[in-house]
């Protein structure tokens, strides 16, 4: 079998040592780590998406594929950084100040990586400055905030705020999401877009950075 | 006025392998795959080992919980709350929490990149606090018997800041009056509680027709779940009174 589609049909099965090993295998073969990333990991992880899109399968399925991809990049990471190779875009991540559910907001950012996306995610209970000064040091297209609280979803109309302030409102869309919130709130507020799932906030960040 | 520290078993608050599918998304028409199940089996059993539920629980005047009720004043005037408990019996104010560790081993988990464990674990522990919760009201349930305040006529039902119209703010005066720092709950100033598997509300005892309310209102857009027809429906066929 074609290396590249025994790694993939591995991701999708959720055998990480498995995907970890081939990963390896193929580096010695001498393909390139980008082709692997690309060809087998990420080609992997679009089918998963595409399978739960469909209701095929679960997050469950999701998430073990996950470990898998990720089993795979850290054995790619040392090559790929050497490399410089650029990731298709770059998404900094956080719950805001004052919130600290991160589930929803873990689980956005394992689709974004499995879309090929590089995420810095802050963690949560992320004050203000800290969201706009990140997306500016990382040169993000995309800065996402989560909040799950009414209580705390003010908090992401301040970060945006804050941004017009700066003058840098301009330099990254806003996406935002959480399980109080709504379309309607996130246009409110100022946002670019609201992402009611993981694979809405994939298909919403490639639409961006398609752009 | 009945105060106590319940500490409530393990075993009580397990949730059944359907309602942590149904948390992940998967119906019980749907059929887990064998990984999927094996998950399962390993979740309740780390979720076993780890919480510690325990709940709190105050009777309560009505002039006193209009004070809570009223929080900061920012409450959906039609909330059906603020009609129910006016005409209620017996009311009794609450809160559970599953502890700390929970929280801290779904986080560990996600470091760690046990993506799936971790997402279910917190699947699970959610469900497991709603049973606590529910562990609270049959608690009071008995309570009530016990003091002859029960009849066939009675209906109970609970419910949480934040839901139902009632402000979360709420939340701030639920505590004054709770002190549950006796069971290491804590409010931080967005007015989340910490542990994150904490659930607080009042428990309203009357006459059933009194819970009677549609889910029309215009803050029930936002709601995800319109679960307080199920509940109201509960109150009919289950016999509160045994």
């Amino acid at each position: 079998m074609d290396i590249f589609l025994e790694l993939s049909e591995n991701l999708q099965n959720g055998e990480a040592e498995r995907v970890g090993i081939l990963t390896r295998k193929a580096l010695e073969e001498g393909l390139e780590p980008r082709k692997i990333l690309d060809d087998a990991l990420i080609a992997g992880m679009t089918i998963i998406g595409d399978r739960f899109k469909a209701h095929e399968i679960f997050l469950p399925d999701v998430l073990l594929a996950a470990k898998a991809m990720y089993a795979g990049m850290d054995v790619l990471r040392p090559f790929l950084i050497n490399e410089g190779i650029p990731t298709i875009g770059k998404i900094v991540i956080g719950t805001v100040q004052g919130d600290l559910h991160d589930i929803g907001k873990n689980l956005v950012a394992i689709f974004l990586r499995g879309a090929g996306f590089d995420v810095i995610d802050l963690g949560n209970n992320v004050p203000p400055e800290r969201f706009i000064d990140s997306a500016l040091s990382e040169k993000a297209q995309v800065l996402g905030m989560s909040a799950l609280l009414t209580t705390t979803m003010p908090t992401m109309k301040k970060v945006i705020d804050l941004a017009k302030l700066r003058g840098v409102r301009d330099r990254f869309k806003i996406i935002v999401g959480g399980a109080s919130l709504s379309w309607e709130y996130a246009r409110s507020i100022g946002a670019d877009a609201y992402c009611f799932d993981g694979m809405n906030a994939v298909d919403c960040v490639k639409g961006f950075i398609a752009k | 006025m009945m105060c106590e520290i319940i500490n409530i078993p393990v075993i009580n608050t397990v949730p059944s392998t359907a309602d942590i599918l149904r948390a992940q998304g998967i119906s019980k028409n749907e059929v887990p795959n064998r990984k999927t199940v094996v998950l399962i089996d390993e979740t309740i059993q780390r979720l076993m080992n780890t919480i510690r539920p325990v709940g709190i629980l105050l009777g309560i005047s009505k002039d006193d919980f209009a004070v809570i009720y009223e929080g900061e004043g920012m409450n959906e005037p039609q909330a059906p709350l603020g009609r129910i408990f006016g005409f209620g019996d017996d009311l009794a104010i609450f809160i559970v929490t599953l502890g700390e560790s929970v929280s801290r081993e779904i986080s560990d988990h996600f470091n760690n990149k046990d993506l799936a464990l971790a997402s279910m674990l917190d699947s699970a522990a959610s469900e497991a606090a709603e049973m606590a919760a529910a562990n609270i009201e049959s608690h009071y349930r008995s309570y009530l018997k016990r003091i002859g305040r029960l009849d066939v006529s009675t209906g109970i039902m609970r419910f949480s800041p934040g839901y139902c119209g009632w402000h979360i703010g709420a939340q701030k005066k639920l505590f004054d009056f709770l002190k549950p720092h006796q069971i290491g709950v804590a409010l931080n100033d967005s007015l989340l509680m910490q542990p994150l598997k904490s659930i607080s509300g009042v428990i309203v005892s009357g006459r059933k027709e009194i819970f009677n309310f549609d889910d029309s209102f215009s803050f029930c857009a936002d709601c995800i779940t319109h679960s307080c027809q199920d509940r109201i429906k509960a109150i009919y066929e289950k016999e509160q009174f045994n």
